[in-house]
C-alpha cells in the first residue's frame, strides 16, 4: 500500500520534474519556503507595553501641559468682549416690533427701527459685528444642496443653465436665476448700521468695513463673476433674473465697489457658507481699530443700532422674516483673540481634562506604589 | 465459481473474502493474475465511507453574523427614530417648509406615506456605513494573505518529503485557535506505522540490540559494553528462537534490481549491499521480526519451491520445507507454520499475542516470560510470544489429513479449520517473546502533551485493536500511570452474565458516576491544569459497543445512552475509540460537534480512512504521510508531520484568532463611531438626511483612511510572541470558547464606539456654539464642522489601533503613520482644487482653513486624547501580562528557531534513515487497517513480478500500469538520498547542497 500511494502522490500532487522520487538535478529545487524574516513572521518589531510605569509620567505631563493651556484659553476667552442685541421684535415694547408685523404700509419705502444699547466696557482692537439667526436651518439638506457652485464660479454655461439642484429657485419669469438656489434666495438682507451717541448728544456713524469678512479663498477663487461685459456686470447678467426674494439683482449688491459686487459680494459669500447648526452667527462687518491707537475702537457709552428692513417681494412682511419659524435675530459685537471668538468651552475642557489626568496620575501612582510590588512578585512564578 | 479445464470436469470452487484484492494489494508469487472487478465506483468501500464535502464556516463568521444582526437592528432603529422624529418635527408650524426653503412642486405632490418611506430609505442610506461592508473584504484579504504564513513557515518544512504545510482553505485560519476536541487517527498519525524490533526475551533472558543504532543516534547509549548479543540463554534455545522468528511468518523477499545495485556502488555511499533486501508482508510487524532476526545473525533468504531458506550465524544456508501455514486471524490472534527440517523433523512454530499463547504452553514456562511481556506492554511495545512444538510423524499425519479435509470442506470451512488449528496449537513450549515498537511520530508525546495543556481533549480514533491502541496512548502520554481507564468494549460487556444491553447501561451509569458526579473539579477546572490535581480519566470504547450506544435496540434509550456517553467522554482527558470504521469516526466527530456548547473539533489523519472524519470536523488536518493524498486533498490544512500540529494550533491558530477577532471588533467599532456623529447631526439639521461628512470622506473612510492599519495589524500582530505561545500551552486557553468575540467584549467595543462617537460630535458641537473660530473673526460652516469631526475620528480610530498593536514592525509603522499622512495629504489635495466634475465644491479649502484655526487644533487634540483616555486607563489597570510579554525582546532575533527541540529531534530522524538503509523496498500491507480501508480493485491486474503493482483503477485513479515499472527505480533513488541526508545531518552540514551529487 505504501508504494502505490507514494507514487500516486507524485503524479497528482505536483507537476514539476524535481519532485521527491526522481532525484535528478531538479530535485534540488525544493519547495522549502524562503527563510526571510517576513515570511517567518520574524520581522524585527518594537513591542511597547503600556504599564503604570510608562503611563504615569504621561498622565502627569498631560496634566501639567493641559491645565496651563486651559487656563490660558479660559482667560483669553474671558477677555474677549462680546455684546449681543436681540432685535427680533417679539415684544410689543421692542422698537422693531412694528417692522416685524404684517403692517399694511407703503411698499415703496422701507421700514427701519433703532435699537439703543449701552456698552459698559470699551472694545479694544478690531471689533467684529456678527448677525445671528436662531432656528434657521441653513444645514437642512434640501437647503444645503440648493446652489450651483459652478455658476458662482463664473461659469458661463451654468449661468444660463443652472443646476437642477436649485429647484424651485432655478427660474423665474422664464429666465434663469443668478445666483440660483434656496441659499442665495434667502440672503440675509437686513441692513445694520451702528451709531455712537456722544455724551453731548451728537450721533456719529461708526465706519463698518464690508470686506474681509469672507474666506480669502472663497472670495478670490471659489466665487467669481462671469467674464465679459467689459466689467459691466449688468450686461453679463442681462439674460438672468434676480432671485425671487431679492429686491435688486446680483450686480447691484454693492454698486460702489466693483470688487464687492456680483458673485464676489462678501455678504453673499458669507451667507453661502452654510452654517453648521440651526443657531448660528455670521460675520457682517468689521469695525477697525482707530489709527491713533489711543482711543478704543468702541468706547463705553450709548449706541444705536439702526436696522433697515428690506422688502422681500414674496412676503408681505417687510423684514427678514424669522418669526414664522420661531427664529431670533441678533447682532453680536465681539472682539477676537488668537483662538477666535468668545467660547469658554475649550478652556474648561482643557482644565478639566488636565485635572482629570493629573488626578488619575496621582491615583495610579498610589495604586502602583501600594500594589505594584505585590503584582510583580505574583507574576514572576508564572 | 465453475472452473473449466480442457480435459476435466468443471470444478466448483467457492469464492470468499480472501479472494478479494483490495486497493493497494501487492502481487506476490506470480507474474500475473486475472480478475474481475466486483465493486466499482460508488460501491467501493471508500466511496461508501465518503461524505460529501460541506461548506465549513468558522465560529468567527457566526459571531460576525450575530454582530451584524445587532448592527442591522441599530441601523434600522436609527432610521426609524429619525423618520419618526422628522415627522414629529415637521408637524410643528413652519418647520417643514419655511419660506427660505421651499419644496419643489414634485416633492409637494408626493404622497405622504411614500415620502415617509423614501425618508426612511434615505436614512438607511445615510447610516448604512455602520454595516462594515469593507470588513468582509478585509477579512477575506486577511484570511487569504494570512494563510500564506502557514505555507511559508519553515518549521513546517519537512526535509524528508521536501514539502511544507499546505493550506486548502483560508477560511478556517482562526478556527485553529479555537480547537477544543482533537480527533486523531493512530496509525500513520500518532505512530509512523514503521515497526522496529526492539528486544526479545529468550527463555526468560532479555536481549536488547545495542550495536548499530547506538552508534548512530546515541539514543540507547547506556550502561554495559556493546554486545552483539548478550549470551545468557543456552545457544540452542537462542537459535531455536531465532529460527522460529525466521520461519514463522508470511514475509516475501524482494531482491534489489541489479542495475540499481551497480549504480549504488559507484558512489560508494551504500553500506552493506547484501542487506539491501526488501521484505513484503501483510503486517509490518512481521517484517520487523524478520529484520530483527537478521540482526542477530539469522537471515531469511526467501521461499522457493516451498522451501524456506535461512542463513544462520555460521553463514550456512539452512533449508526448511514449508508444510503448512496456519494463518493469522484476529480471533485466534496467533499464527503458526509447520516446517520440516532437512533431517526430517517436523516442527510447528507459533507466534501470537500473549493471551492466546500462554494458555497453550506449559504453565511453568510462562512465569519467566510473562514479566518481560508485561513490562514491554506498558512501555508501549507490541509484544508477541513465540512457541514451538515438535510433531511426531503420526501427529503430523493426523494434522495433515485434518487440515486437508477442513480446507476442502464446502460448508463451515472456517469453523472446521479453526478447530483443526486449535487442536494443533496445543501443548507447545514457550521459547520467548519479542517486543516490536510501532515507532511514534517525532515528538508525538510532546505534541499531545502540549495540546492537552492547551485544554484540548484528545480522542484517538483508530481501526486498530484495543491493545495496540492502548499501548500507543501510553507511549504518547495520553494515558498516564495515574489515569483511571474506563473501558467500554465488547470484552467488558461480555464479562457479566447479564445481557449486553443491560450490562452496557450498567457500565455507562457506573462510569458516569465515577467520572462526572464524583469529579466535579474537572468541569470547573478549565484554568487549572486538569491533570495535576484531580483524578484523570481515560475512556476506551470500541466500534461494536459504539454502535450499540449510538443505535440501541430500543430507540427510547438512544438519547439517554448518548448523553451519558457524551458526559463521560467530556470529563475524560483522553478517549480512545478502537476498531472504528471510517464512518463511525465521522459519527463520533459529529456527535461531539453537535453536543452542548458546540465545541470546535479538529480531526487529523493521514489515510483515506480518515477522510470522512476530516470532512466532518470543523477543521480537518491531513498529514502528508505515506498513505497517499486522500487525506491531504480533503483536508483544510495539511502538514508533513504530527509534531507540526503544535505550532499550527498553539502559535498560528492562536495568533490568527486574536488577529481576526480584533479585526472584526475593530471594524464594528470604527464604523459605529464613524456613523454615530452623523446620526446625532440629524437632530440638529431638521432630520433632513444632511450628511455630516463630505461624500469623499464617507467613501474613503473605510477604503483608504482606516483600512490599511487594521490589515497590517491583522496580518502581523503577535500580541505574544510565537516562542512563548509554543512554550506555554496554557495561553491557548485564554482564547478558548471564542473568548474575544463573545457578547461581553462586543459590548465593550460597542460602548467604546458610542462613547467616542458622542465625544466627537458633542465636543465639536460645543466648539461650534461660537463658529467664529479663526483669528480674523471669520466663521466656519457645516463642512468645517464635519471635517473637524472626521479628522478627530480618523486619528482616534487609528491611534486606538496603535494602542492595541503589540508588535510594531516597519509595516505597522508605515501603515499607521502612512494612513494618517495620507489622510492629511488627501484632505489638502481634495480641498485644494476646484474639481470640474463636482457639482458642489463643498470642501474647497475647508481643511486648510481648519488647520489655520488654533481652536480647531486644540479641540482635535483634546478630543483624541479624551476618547483614548478610558482605553489607556483600562490598559494600565488591567492586570499586566508582565513576564510573558517582557520575555519577548530577547527572542526576537532568534532566527534559528528553537534550538532545544532541534537537538532532540535529530537522533530520531537519523534513526529513521539508518533503518531504511537496510532495505531497498519496503512495502507495507496494513493488516489492521485493511479491514476497513479496502477499496476494491477494479481492473484486470497484470504486472510483472518485481515491479511494484500500484493500486490500479481505484476510484481515485492514481496510477497507470506503465508507471509501475519505474517505481522501484525511483524508490531506490529516494532511499539513497535519505541515507545521504542522514549522513549529512550527522556531520551537521546542510542537506540540500549534497543533492547535487545525485
Amino acid at each position: 500500500m505504501m508504494a502505490s500511494s507514494y507514487n500516486a502522490k507524485e503524479e497528482d500532487g505536483h507537476h514539476h520534474p524535481g519532485s521527491v522520487g526522481s532525484g535528478g538535478p531538479g530535485g534540488v529545487k525544493s519547495k522549502k519556503p524562503d527563510n526571510t524574516a517576513f515570511k517567518q513572521q520574524r520581522l524585527p518589531a518594537w513591542q511597547p507595553i503600556l504599564t503604570a510605569g510608562t503611563v504615569l509620567p504621561a498622565f502627569f505631563m498631560i496634566g501639567l501641559i493641559f491645565i496651563p493651556i486651559g487656563i490660558g484659553l479660559f482667560v483669553t476667552s474671558n477677555n474677549i468682549k462680546e455684546f449681543e442685541i436681540d432685535y427680533t421684535g417679539v415684544d410689543m415694547s421692542s422698537p422693531c416690533f412694528n417692522c416685524s408685523q404684517n403692517y399694511s404700509w407703503n411698499s415703496t419705502s422701507s421700514c427701519s427701527c433703532s435699537v439703543p444699547f449701552t456698552l459698559d466696557q470699551a472694545f479694544e482692537s478690531n471689533v467684529f459685528m456678527y448677525y445671528g439667526l436662531s432656528n434657521f436651518y441653513q444645514n437642512h439638506r434640501r437647503y444645503v444642496k440648493s446652489r450651483d457652485d459652478s455658476q458662482l464660479n463664473g461659469d458661463k454655461s451654468s449661468l444660463l443653465n443652472p443646476s437642477k439642484e436649485c429647484e424651485p429657485y432655478r427660474t423665474s419669469d422664464k429666465k434663469q436665476i443668478a445666483p440660483c438656489g434656496a441659499i442665495a434666495n434667502s440672503l440675509f438682507n437686513d441692513t445694520l448700521e451702528l451709531f455712537y451717541i456722544h455724551p453731548n448728544g451728537s450721533r456719529f456713524a461708526i465706519n463698518l468695513v464690508k470686506t474681509g469678512i469672507a474666506w480669502w479663498t472663497d472670495k478670490h477663487v471659489k466665487f467669481r463673476n462671469p467674464a465679459g461685459g467689459d466689467g459691466n456686470l449688468s450686461i453679463v447678467f442681462q439674460d438672468t433674473s434676480k432671485p425671487v426674494n431679492w429686491r435688486k439683482p446680483v450686480y447691484e449688491l454693492d454698486p460702489n465697489d466693483p470688487d464687492n459686487n456680483g458673485f464676489i459680494n462678501e455678504d453673499l459669500i458669507v451667507w453661502m457658507r452654510t452654517a453648521a447648526l440651526p443657531t448660528f452667527r455670521k460675520l457682517y462687518r468689521i469695525i477697525q481699530k482707530k489709527k491713533d491707537n489711543m482711543t478704543p475702537t468702541l468706547p463705553p457709552g450709548d449706541y444705536i443700532l439702526e436696522v433697515t428692513y428690506s422688502i422681500l417681494t414674496i412676503n408681505v412682511t417687510p423684514d427678514y422674516p424669522v418669526r414664522s419659524f420661531d427664529g431670533r435675530k441678533r447682532v453680536i459685537l465681539s472682539t477676537i483673540s488668537w483662538m477666535g471668538g468668545k467660547n469658554p468651552f475649550l478652556g474648561i475642557a482643557y482644565i478639566t481634562v488636565g485635572s482629570v489626568c493629573f488626578f488619575l496620575g496621582v491615583v495610579l501612582l498610589f495604586i502602583h506604589h501600594k500594589y505594584g510590588n505585590r503584582n510583580n512578585n505574583a507574576d514572576i512564578p508564572n | 465459481m465453475h472452473i473449466y479445464k480442457p480435459e476435466q470436469e468443471p470444478a466448483v470452487r467457492s469464492l470468499g473474502p480472501e479472494n478479494l484484492l483490495l486497493k493497494g494489494a501487492t502481487l506476490k508469487n506470480t507474474k500475473k493474475i486475472y480478475g474481475v472487478s466486483v465493486y466499482t465506483g460508488m460501491e467501493t468501500k471508500m466511496a461508501l465511507n465518503y461524505q460529501g464535502k460541506s461548506q465549513k464556516r468558522s465560529a468567527v463568521e457566526k459571531s460576525i453574523n450575530a454582530f451584524l444582526c445587532v448592527y442591522l437592528c441599530i441601523l434600522i432603529s436609527k432610521a426609524v427614530v429619525c423618520t419618526t422624529l422628522k415627522y414629529v418635527w415637521q408637524s410643528k408650524e413652519g418647520q417643514d417648509e419655511p419660506w427660505y426653503n421651499q419644496k419643489t412642486q414634485k416633492e409637494k405632490d408626493t404622497f405622504m406615506y411614500l415620502k415617509m418611506f423614501t425618508d426612511f430609505l434615505s436614512f438607511m442610506v445615510l447610516f448604512n456605513f455602520i454595516i462594515p461592508v469593507s470588513m468582509y473584504v478585509t477579512v477575506e484579504m486577511q484570511k487569504f494573505f494570512g494563510s500564506f504564513f502557514i505555507k511559508w513557515d519553515n518549521d513546517f518544512f519537512d526535509p524528508e518529503i521536501k514539502e511544507g504545510a499546505l493550506v486548502n482553505t483560508s477560511d478556517l485560519n482562526e478556527e485553529l485557535g479555537q480547537v477544543e476536541y482533537v480527533f486523531t487517527d493512530k496509525t500513520g498519525t500518532l505512530t509512523q506505522n514503521n515497526m522496529e524490533f526492539i528486544e526479545c526475551c529468550i527463555d526468560g533472558f532479555q536481549y536488547r540490540q545495542r550495536d548499530v543504532r547506538s552508534e548512530l543516534d546515541g539514543f540507547t547509549v547506556t550502561d554495559g559494553p556493546v554486545h552483539k548479543l548478550q549470551p545468557k540463554a543456552g545457544v540452542e534455545k537462542e537459535e531455536l528462537f531465532l529460527r522460529a522468528l525466521c520461519l514463522c511468518h508470511t514475509v516475501q523477499v524482494k531482491e534489489a534490481g541489479s542495475e540499481e545495485t551497480l549504480g549504488d556502488r559507484l558512489d560508494g555511499m551504500l553500506p552493506k549491499p547484501e542487506e539491501e533486501r526488501g521484505f513484503i508482508a501483510s503486517s509490518p510487524d512481521e517484517v520487523a521480526l524478520v529484520k530483527g532476526a537478521m540482526k542477530y545473525g539469522f537471515t531469511f533468504l526467501g521461499l522457493e519451491n516451498k522451501k524456506m531458506k535461512i542463513r544462520n550465524r555460521q553463514n550456512d544456508i539452512e533449508e526448511y520445507s514449508l508444510l503448512h501455514v496456519l494463518n493469522f486471524d484476529p480471533v485466534r490472534r496467533r499464527m503458526s507454520v509447520i516446517v520440516q527440517t532437512r533431517s526430517g523433523e517436523t516442527l510447528l512454530f507459533c507466534k501470537g499475542a500473549d493471551s492466546s499463547i500462554f494458555p497453550r504452553v506449559r504453565p511453568e514456562e510462562v512465569d519467566r516470560i510473562r514479566l518481560h511481556v508485561e513490562r514491554n506492554a506498558t512501555e508501549g511495545y507490541r509484544t508477541l510470544c513465540v512457541a514451538y512444538k515438535q510433531l511426531t510423524a503420526e501427529e503430523y499425519m493426523v494434522a495433515e489429513t485434518g487440515l486437508q479435509d477442513a480446507r476442502l470442506a464446502l460448508q463451515d470451512r472456517e469453523e472446521k479449520l479453526m478447530a483443526m488449528y486449535n487442536q494443533l496449537e496445543t501443548g507447545m513450549s514457550l521459547i520467548g517473546a519479542t517486543a516490536v515498537e510501532d515507532r511514534l511520530q517525532e515528538e508525538a508525546a510532546e505534541t499531545m502533551e502540549a495540546l492537552q495543556g492547551a485544554g484540548m481533549k484528545i480522542w484517538v480514533l483508530t481501526g486498530d485493536k484495543m491493545e495496540t491502541a492502548k499501548s500507543t496512548c501510553y507511549a504518547c502520554r495520553l494515558f498516564q500511570r495515574g489515569t483511571e481507564l474506563l473501558e467500554l468494549t465488547v470484552r467488558t460487556l461480555e464479562d457479566g452474565r447479564s445481557k449486553r444491553e443491560e450490562r452496557l447501561l450498567e457500565l455507562l451509569r457506573d462510569y458516569h458516576k465515577r467520572a462526572v458526579q464524583d469529579a466535579p473539579p474537572v468541569r470547573t477546572g478549565v484554568v487549572t491544569r486538569s491533570w495535576c490535581g484531580s483524578q484523570e480519566y481515560g475512556f476506551i470504547i470500541d466500534g461494536a459497543t459504539l454502535t450499540l450506544v449510538m443505535n440501541p435496540p430500543r430507540d427510547a434509550d438512544a438519547s439517554l445512552y448518548r448523553s451519558l456517553f457524551l458526559q463521560i467522554c467530556q470529563n475524560c482527558t483522553t478517549v480512545l475509540c478502537c476498531r472504528m470504521a471510517p464512518l463511525q469516526k465521522a459519527q463520533i466527530v459529529k456527535m461531539v460537534k453537535n453536543s452542548k456548547g458546540s465545541p470546535i473539533t479538529l480531526s487529523i489523519g493521514d489515510g483515506a480512512n480518515d477522510v470522512s472524519m476530516i470532512l466532518e470536523a470543523h477543521v480537518g488536518i491531513g498529514i502528508k504521510g505515506k498513505e497517499g493524498r486522500q487525506a491531504v486533498r480533503n483536508s483544510d490544512y495539511a502538514i508533513p508531520k504530527l509534531k507540526h500540529l503544535k505550532k499550527l494550533l498553539l502559535a498560528h491558530g492562536h495568533l490568527y484568532y486574536v488577529r481576526i477577532a480584533h479585526l472584526v471588533q475593530y471594524f464594528f467599532y470604527k464604523n459605529l463611531c464613524f456613523i454615530l456623529p452623523q446620526f446625532l447631526y440629524q437632530f440638529f439639521c431638521g432630520y433632513s438626511q444632511q450628511p455630516l461628512y463630505d461624500a469623499a470622506y464617507l467613501t474613503m473612510y473605510n477604503i483608504c483612511f482606516t483600512s490599511l492599519p487594521i490589515l497590517a495589524y491583522s496580518l502581523l500582530e503577535q500580541h505574544i510572541c510565537i516562542e512563548i505561545l509554543l512554550d506555554n500551552a496554557t495561553l491557548y486557553r485564554e482564547i478558548a470558547k471564542n473568548a474575544m468575540l463573545r457578547w461581553r467584549p462586543f459590548l465593550y467595543w460597542t460602548l467604546l464606539g458610542i462613547f467616542q462617537g458622542l465625544m466627537f460630535f458633542f465636543g465639536v458641537r460645543f466648539l461650534f456654539s461660537n463658529p467664529a473660530l479663526q483669528d480674523n473673526g471669520q466663521v466656519f460652516g457645516n463642512w468645517s464642522y464635519g471635517t473637524i469631526v472626521f479628522t478627530v475620528l480618523v486619528f482616534t480610530v487609528t491611534l486606538k489601533l496603535a494602542l492595541d498593536t503589540r508588535h510594531w514592525t516597519w509595516l505597522n509603522h508605515s501603515a499607521i503613520w502612512g494612513s494618517l499622512a495620507f489622510y492629511v495629504f488627501f484632505s489638502f489635495f481634495w480641498g485644494g482644487i476646484i474639481w470640474p466634475f463636482l457639482k458642489q465644491q463643498r470642501l474647497y479649502f475647508v481643511f486648510a482653513n481648519m488647520l489655520s484655526s488654533v481652536s480647531a487644533w486644540l479641540v482635535i487634540i483634546i478630543l483624541i486624547l479624551l476618547s483614548l483616555l478610558p482605553e489607556i486607563l483600562l490598559m494600565v489597570l488591567r492586570k499586566p501580562r508582565g513576564p510573558l510579554s517582557r520575555q519577548k525582546k530577547p527572542g526576537q532575533s532568534n532566527v534559528g528557531g528553537i534550538p532545544s527541540s532541534q537537538s532532540s529531534a535529530r537522533p530520531l530522524l537519523m534513526r529513521t534513515f539508518s533503518d531504511e538503509s537496510n532495505t531497498v523496498i519496503l512495502t507495507v500491507f496494513l493488516q489492521d487497517e485493511l479491514v476497513f480501508d479496502g477499496c476494491c480493485h477494479t481492473s484486470l491486474l497484470q504486472a510483472s513480478e518485481g515491479a511494484l503493482l500500484t493500486g490500479a483503477v481505484g476510484w481515485d485513479h492514481q496510477s497507470s500500469l506503465t508507471s509501475a515499472d519505474l517505481h522501484p527505480l525511483r524508490f531506490n533513488k529516494t532511499q539513497q538520498r535519505f541515507q545521504l541526508e542522514s549522513h549529512d545531518s550527522k556531520s551537521h552540514k546542510t542537506a540540500p547542497s549534497r543533492h547535487f551529487l545525485l
